[in-house]
């Protein structure tokens, strides 16, 4: 907690010290942001606050960054921008944040009350903008609303399913005299998570798994979000259920650890994905059925009962109808389960566990990396686990190299893992690495990037160097987007439309230079290793790490968008 | 749900964003002052998803689900119809079957005012269609759940 700067109560302020007060009192140590005319006012306040504010380079780069101190610390983040392009340079980050449940904060410069649908200079209606792609929003007229509202904010954004909220303060509000007082009652009657799990369906839900003989647990982003890993792990262990971790899930319970089975989806590993097309209960804990798990949902898991749990209602039943819905909790219902476990035995699930031990042994995940040949960027991954010991929170985009990342590195435990997974934002990994750095400076981040997405963000390494962020970067140099390439070189007959980058117009090196960073580049499997090694060594300014692989390189396995889940493709040659 | 600025596009946002046709939308106050009403019809087979997604809004309270057999609908419409001479006899005696009263007359027009369940208004609108419909404004529907027609077996007390 921060020393308090508030005014005693019923001292005169101006709106914006009352915004910066009520920052304060919710605790916020780290905000990312770009001043601009209608936010100009909040900034004064902010020069004398013990709140560090980080200039992003791009409001997008603001809005990832905060993202990613969410990510790593558990806590809210917090973004700032002005009106009009400020505001609207935010959507992505926000929609980001709201696909994935990321506790945020935004707070939005407005032109003043008075010029609000003149189209006035730097006006855009971002209450509406933002009203899809937030859990919700504020349109502030009031200044002696700020503080309910600011704790309002807070609670919305870090409670039930997490997401953004996004607070419009037009500068007249922001310059009107007010008082700041604690915010005493937060009076959201339409607004009451459930959290706590029905005892008649954890009851029913303990005695279906009991029953079961091929039962899968299948855990997400809601584990991670509601600390549930404990939970998760424990009642995996006094039950026997194999689990699977999806991309934003992964390191709700350890890769290490015996029931872990991995990643499902698209990308997944044959086991994950198969144990969950042949399970008979599917215990689902804060996961959505989202498209990329499920392929085809017709065609998904079709023999296999249904345990949803989640806090969110309106994901039970969306996609696929659960036997027993548990609308609750992560951690809280894990933990009923425990309880309603009791002293029963392990599930009796020897021949499942017989038959995924040969799947995992008959498929693992793999590739091939010659001595002399290209660098493979799976072998990178594993390179980068090597030299660290896993000892990092790693970051990616969105794309081949997030896949790998995935797929390769084993999480030892929850919020080591940052991506953009549901909204699958291009460009996330930089300034989402800077914001989990700044957050956790003790910390090794390690961004993994794509030469795609890097070349879309990256200015943000200025920020990270102007304000002592030394966060690493691997950029994945296979000039092209990979992702596109692949399906274009699968499904569109090679036809490799608009998907090359020109990769020998960028020199990497030179450019991480002309940011103010170290730069670094490996061309050989051989230098992969070392030029790793050496880039922990820097701890004075970001490092970036060019890694010249193999264009030709593709993700497997892989299901095709809108494909069987029992149609697993093993690998650039035909499935046996 | 709170009777705040933005609210009536929070939920018609909503329910555009997830895809759900609005065939009819009312909005006003209640009895509370802080609190407003709207009532909106749908169709849809994924009604419950339509009830969740709209929970989902921070501003929104409560939704009830009215089936039409359990609930009193009612919708008022303003129908303007050409009629001169021997028509507007004509134009008036079809619209009092309908309880339908003429709210304004001009020299080439009269204006009926109805009220009744949308099927009251549609046959209505069928009756004055010979005349020539000029001009025609429907309030959107509003509804009421009906009340239980018997004492409930326990009475609970009313705070």
């Amino acid at each position: 907690m921060l020393a308090s700067r508030k005014p005693t109560t019923m001292t005169t302020i101006t709106g914006s010290q009352s915004v910066i007060s009520s920052l304060e009192h919710e605790g916020v140590d780290l905000i990312f942001g770009i001043p601009g005319g209608a936010i100009l006012p909040a900034y004064d306040p902010l020069y004398s606050s013990p709140i560090r504010h980080i200039l992003a380079r791009h409001e997008q780069g603001a809005g990832h960054m905060a993202a990613g101190y969410a990510w790593a610390t558990g806590r809210v983040g917090v973004c700032v921008a002005t009106s009009g392009p400020g505001a609207t340079n935010l959507v992505t980050p926000l929609a980001d944040a709201l696909m994935d449940s990321v506790p945020m904060v935004a707070i939005t410069g407005q032109v003043p009350t008075h010029a609000v649908g003149n189209d006035a200079f730097q006006e855009a209606y971002t209450v509406g903008i933002t009203m899809p792609t937030t859990k919700h929003n504020y349109f502030v007229t009031d200044p002696d609303d700020i503080p309910t509202v600011i704790h309002q904010a807070f609670h919305l954004a870090s409670s039930g399913r997490p997401g953004p909220v996004l607070v419009d303060l037009p500068k007249d509000v922001l310059n009107q005299e007010t008082e700041w007082h604690p915010p005493q009652d937060l009076d959201l009657p339409g607004y009451k998570p459930t959290l706590d799990g029905h005892p008649r369906r954890v009851k029913e839900a303990v005695e279906m798994l009991a029953a079961s003989r091929r039962p899968v647990l299948y855990v997400g982003g809601g584990i991670i979000k509601s600390e549930a890993s404990e939970a998760l792990t424990r009642f995996a262990e006094i039950t026997n259920i194999p689990v699977v971790t999806t991309l934003m899930g992964r390191g709700a319970i350890p890769d290490s650890h015996p029931l872990c089975l991995g990643m499902p989806g698209m990308h997944g590993n044959y086991t994950a994905i198969t144990s969950m097309q042949k399970c008979d209960v599917l215990a689902a804990f804060g996961v959505r059925f989202d498209d990329r798990v499920t392929g085809d949902p017709n065609h998904f898991a079709v023999d296999a009962k249904i345990i949803h749990a989640d806090v969110d209602p309106a994901e039970i039943g969306k996609v696929r109808t659960a036997d027993i819905p548990i609308v609750a909790d992560a951690r809280r219902v894990l933990t009923q389960m425990i309880k309603a476990w009791g002293d029963r035995s392990p599930v009796a699930n020897q021949e499942w566990w017989e038959t995924i031990r040969e799947w995992q042994t008959k498929y693992p995940l793999s590739y091939d990396q010659q001595p002399d040949g290209p660098i493979k960027p799976q072998f990178v991954i594993d390179e980068l686990a090597r030299v660290t010991g896993g000892d990092a929170i790693l970051v990616a985009g969105v794309g081949q190299h997030q896949m790998w990342a995935s797929q390769f590195w084993n999480f030892d435990r929850p919020r080591r893992w940052i991506n953009s997974g549901g909204l699958g934002t291009m460009g996330f990994a930089v300034p989402a690495a800077i914001g989990a750095k700044a957050g956790m400076s003790d910390e090794l981040v390690y961004a993994v990037d794509g030469d795609g997405c890097f070349q879309m963000t990256f200015q943000e390494l200025i920020t990270a160097a102007a304000h002592g962020i030394p966060v690493k970067v691997a950029v994945f140099n296979n000039g092209a987007h990979g992702m596109v390439k692949q399906w274009q070189k699968l499904f569109y007959g090679g036809r490799l439309s608009a998907s090359l980058l020109n990769s020998e117009v960028v020199d990497y090196v030179k450019l991480a230079e002309g940011m103010g960073c170290i730069g670094l580049r490996a061309e050989a499997p051989e230098e992969v290793g070392p030029i790793l090694e050496k880039s922990l060594t820097i701890d004075d300014r970001p490092v970036v790490v060019e890694m010249v692989v193999d264009p030709d390189e593709m993700v497997f396995p892989m299901v095709p968008a809108g494909g069987s889940n029992d149609n697993v493709i093993l690998g650039p040659e035909p499935a046996d | 749900m709170e009777n705040r600025p933005g609210v009536l596009a929070r939920v018609s946002s909503c329910l555009a964003r997830r895809g759900f046709n609005i065939h009819s939308l009312a909005v006003g106050p209640t009895i509370d002052p802080g609190l407003s009403r709207i009532t909106v019809v749908v169709e849809s087979e994924k009604l419950e998803q339509v009830k969740k997604q709209l929970h989902k809004l921070i501003n929104v309270i409560r939704i009830f689900e009215l089936e039409p057999s359990k609930a009193v609908e009612r919708e008022t419409m303003l129908i303007r119809v050409a009629a001169i001479g021997n028509a507007r006899t004509e134009a008036i005696e079809v619209a009092n079957i309908f309880k339908a009263t003429v709210v304004d007359v001009g020299y080439n027009s009269l204006t009926f005012e109805v009220t009744g369940r949308p099927a009251k208004l549609n046959d209505l609108i069928e009756l004055l269609r010979p005349f020539g419909v000029v001009e025609l404004v429907k309030s959107g529907r509003i509804a009421i759940g009906r009340a239980p027609k018997s004492k409930p077996s326990r009475m609970r007390a009313v705070g």
